[in-house]
């Protein structure tokens, strides 16, 4: 049994929002592998419980005309991966999603819950971070946009209000049009694991791949929250792709990154990680954009 | 609080009232007795309480039973082949020897129901993969990827 007060069951995001503001004690659940294991811990124990699990309106996956995709957070990760919208425009998300847990916890945990928990660990959160997505937040006094960039505070923490519902994860074209991306995940084990780190890279290419256009890094676990390294970005866009570039990139995103020593791995260790899955990262998303010869190497410079 | 739920389970309509706090490992194995249902660790890590609800794996231990609602539970006690003997995986699974003290069995073979409705075929790497969900303290895994391979395997041994 788990120790919880009560269950409500909103047939909206708006009802859900009347729930949460009508009973102070109650917390959002949608998988419910995240809030479930907290109550048996103790750490959230007679809470009571507004159920968006399996809503149907926060499960809607849509391409607008103008190319933005809508992501519905109640989405799980084995939805997300199977997608058809996911596989066409954005399979370094889908890619990220195959990484958590096992089968069953990807058929049952949502990325809205990923992003929501605001565990730096979260295997989505760094590719929703590569991608700028936007993210929709439904409360009393109606909905705003926010970046994700401006979404975490913290372990553990974001802007998000208790009685706020995440409603809608945007993604705009420009943000995956012509860009390749991977996502890797450093875990003691390959299944069942919380990143020990975790590294999303996109990449767009000019016309003859030899240039990087445009460039996204971004970090789980490097940091208390997912993190970007805009700086490092700044400094690689418009070079070609050499040695030299990945040289860079392992000797910049350092300055961007915090990682800390934790029972599953020392900061020391994290360091070599940062590098280490930056640059691979990189090959293989430039492998994907097309560019010949540039999985092998990596490891050369430490 | 008790809730009445209604749900379909192992091919039969069941209504009953359960505890909103009940996860649905434990309604399946203390009011329905279905105690295929292994309960290892509870907080989703060994796969020894899956069961499917609606065609996908689920660890029942961390599924709260109300969200079962009008949905279609199938456990182990469910399976039965055409002439209502065992079905092939759990033939394979005899004949393999895939099982030791059993207590990952019943999860197992409900992820290789789960993968019987894909119809594919897989290799034994995809086939690990998609068994990581399970933990096995005796076997090594070997003879399960064994038990799974003859069913699903690319190139099924006979
Ligand atoms: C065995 C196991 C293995 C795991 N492995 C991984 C892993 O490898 N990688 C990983 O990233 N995670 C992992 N997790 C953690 C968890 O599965 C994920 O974080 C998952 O995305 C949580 O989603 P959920 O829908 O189950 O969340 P829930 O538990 O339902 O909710 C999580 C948090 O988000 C809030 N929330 C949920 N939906 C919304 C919404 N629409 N609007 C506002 N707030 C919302 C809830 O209030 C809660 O605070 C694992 C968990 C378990 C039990
Ligand atoms: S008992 Fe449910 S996963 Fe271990
Ligand atoms: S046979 Fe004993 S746990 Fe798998």
């Amino acid at each position: 049994m788990y120790d919880l007060k009560n269950i409500y069951y909103p047939e909206s995001p708006e009802e859900a929002v009347r729930m949460l503001e009508a009973d102070e004690n109650s917390v959002l659940v949608c998988g419910g592998t995240d809030v479930l294991i907290r109550i048996r811990e103790g750490r959230l124990a007679g809470v009571s419980l507004v159920s968006l699990n399996d809503m149907r309106e926060l499960k809607r996956m849509e391409r607008e005309s103008d190319g933005t995709i809508h992501i519905g957070p109640a989405v799980t990760f084995s939805a997300l991966s199977d997608d058809p919208l996911i596989r066409e425009y954005l399979p370094p998300l889908g890619e990220a999603a195959g990484t958590v847990g096992g089968p069953q916890i990807r058929n049952m945990g949502t990325i809205g819950g990923n992003i929501c928990n605001g565990a730096t660990s979260a295997d989505t959160a760094s590719m929703l971070k590569a991608l700028n997505a936007r993210l929709v937040l439904l409360g009393s006094g109606g909905e705003r946009e926010i970046s994700i960039h401006d979404f975490y505070t913290g372990p553990g923490r974001t802007v998000r209000r208790r009685e706020e519902v995440l409603t809608d994860i945007r993604v705009a074209r420009e943000d995956y049009e012509d860009m390749y991306g991977a996502y890797i995940k450093y875990g003691k084990r390959d299944a069942m694991e919380i990143a020990t780190l975790g590294c999303a890279v996109l990449a767009r290419t000019d016309t003859d791949k030899t240039h990087i256009r445009d460039i996204r890094i971004a970090y789980g676990v490097a940091a208390p929250t997912p993190i970007r390294c805009f700086q490092t970005e700044e400094a690689l866009r418009g070079r070609p792709i050499d040695a030299a570039l990945f040289a860079r990139l392992r000797r910049d995103v350092l300055s961007e990154v915090s990682p800390r020593s934790s029972w599953r791995a020392s900061k020391t260790f994290r360091i070599q990680l940062v590098k280490e899955l930056g640059e691979r990262a990189l090959r293989q998303a430039l492998a994907r954009a097309g560019v010949p010869d540039i999985l092998k190497g990596g490891g050369g410079h430490a | 609080m008790l809730k009445i739920i209604h749900m379909n389970v192992n091919g039969k309509e069941v209504e009953l009232a359960v505890d909103i706090r009940e996860s649905l490992a434990d309604t399946l194995r203390d009011r329905l007795g279905l105690t295929s249902v292994k309960k290892g660790c509870g907080v989703g890590e060994c796969g020894a309480c899956t069961v499917l609800v609606d065609g996908t794996s689920v660890d029942s231990c961390i599924y709260l039973t109300v969200w079962a609602e009008g949905k279609r539970v199938l456990t182990v006690e469910g399976l039965r082949s055409g002439d209502g003997g065992l079905t092939p995986i759990q033939q394979a699974f005899i004949d393999e020897a895939a099982v030791q003290c059993g207590f990952c069995t019943p999860g197992l073979i409900m992820t290789a129901v789960e993968l019987s409705g894909t119809g594919k075929t897989y290799t034994r790497d995809e086939l690990r993969r998609l068994i990581s969900g399970h933990l096995c303290r005796c076997t090594g895994y070997e003879n399960i990827l064994n038990a799974f391979e003859k069913i699903f395997g690319k190139n099924p041994k006979t």
